[in-house]
């Protein structure tokens, strides 16, 4: 039941906080390219990189982990957006999107496991 | 300072970071954020993954959230009378919720560390391939149904 409370405590701040980023980031710009949600994405990426590597504490991991870095990052605004590019005829900036997204998502998450690691003085 | 190019967005906001206008649009973003995250981790208390092998879970919620997106935008475009909180509440709240990208990249090192790298490489790939089409399906079909329904009631 505790965990169940902090998913969902965690959920309530990544959901909201994921709306206002991508507002924030998609303002800062004028390219079709959604930015936001790629911001959201990696940053969440390397959150729970950096908390699985840590080993974070199954409470945390219930209210960081599966809520916050789970509600921030999105997969179906990724996808919609990308399938928004593809016919809206810029098909090449969809595939840019879906490479520069996972290649930097797993960057993010090897960088927040790195420093996990490193803060930690090794696994 | 923001781009002058901003106000051409579809969804640009008021300018201010969070005008108290918009503080029931973010509580109701946090309450679907709340439902679609505590039924992900429903879905992973369920049927939890093995470390090396393919994780279902994840990809089913995955892909399933990515169909419904599709049903959802094509319903709000197409049906006029869609009130103004259903994106906030299923769209951004409850499908983003419940749709995870951090946890889709975790599992790809997890199968990496567990010595699958063949099954990684697959989950990476899959996912965005299926996912894409998940949505592209979910909006095709609503909005011929939507289309032919119309067509029914005015022959």
């Amino acid at each position: 039941m505790m965990e169940v409370l902090l998913v969902a405590l965690g959920a309530a701040i990544g959901a909201p906080l994921r709306y206002l980023t991508d507002r924030l980031v998609q303002a800062r710009h004028d390219t079709a390219f959604p930015w936001g949600t790629f911001t959201v994405n990696v940053c969440g990426s390397a959150l729970l990189g950096f908390l699985a590597a840590l080993p974070a504490d199954a409470a945390v991991m219930a209210a960081a982990g599966t809520g916050f870095c789970g509600a921030l990052t999105t997969y179906s605004t990724f996808s919609y957006e990308t399938l928004r590019l593809a016919r809206d005829g810029a098909p090449l900036m969809a595939l840019a999107n879906v490479a520069v997204s996972v290649t930097a998502g797993l960057g993010g998450g090897v960088c927040g496991m790195a420093l996990a690691v490193a803060l930690t003085g090794g696994p | 300072m923001p781009h002058p190019g901003a106000e051409h967005s579809a969804d640009a906001g008021p300018r201010a970071p969070v005008h108290p206008a918009e503080w029931p649009t973010l509580a109701v973003i946090a309450c679907g954020g709340v439902i679609g995250a505590l039924a992900r981790h429903g879905l992973g208390v369920a049927f939890p993954q093995p470390p090396a092998a393919f994780p279902w879970t994840i990809f089913g919620i995955n892909i399933a959230g990515c169909l419904l997106i599709g049903v959802l935008m094509a319903a709000i475009a197409e049906i006029r009378s869609a009130p103004g909180w259903l994106r906030p509440l299923l769209g951004v709240g409850v499908l983003g919720g419940f749709t995870t990208f951090s946890t889709y990249v975790l599992d790809i090192g997890r199968l990496l560390l567990a010595g699958a790298p063949h099954t990684a490489l697959l989950y990476l790939v899959a996912t965005p391939v299926t996912a894409v089409a998940a949505a592209w399906t979910g909006d095709t079909v609503t909005r011929s149904l939507v289309r032919r329904g119309r067509r029914g009631r005015r022959p």
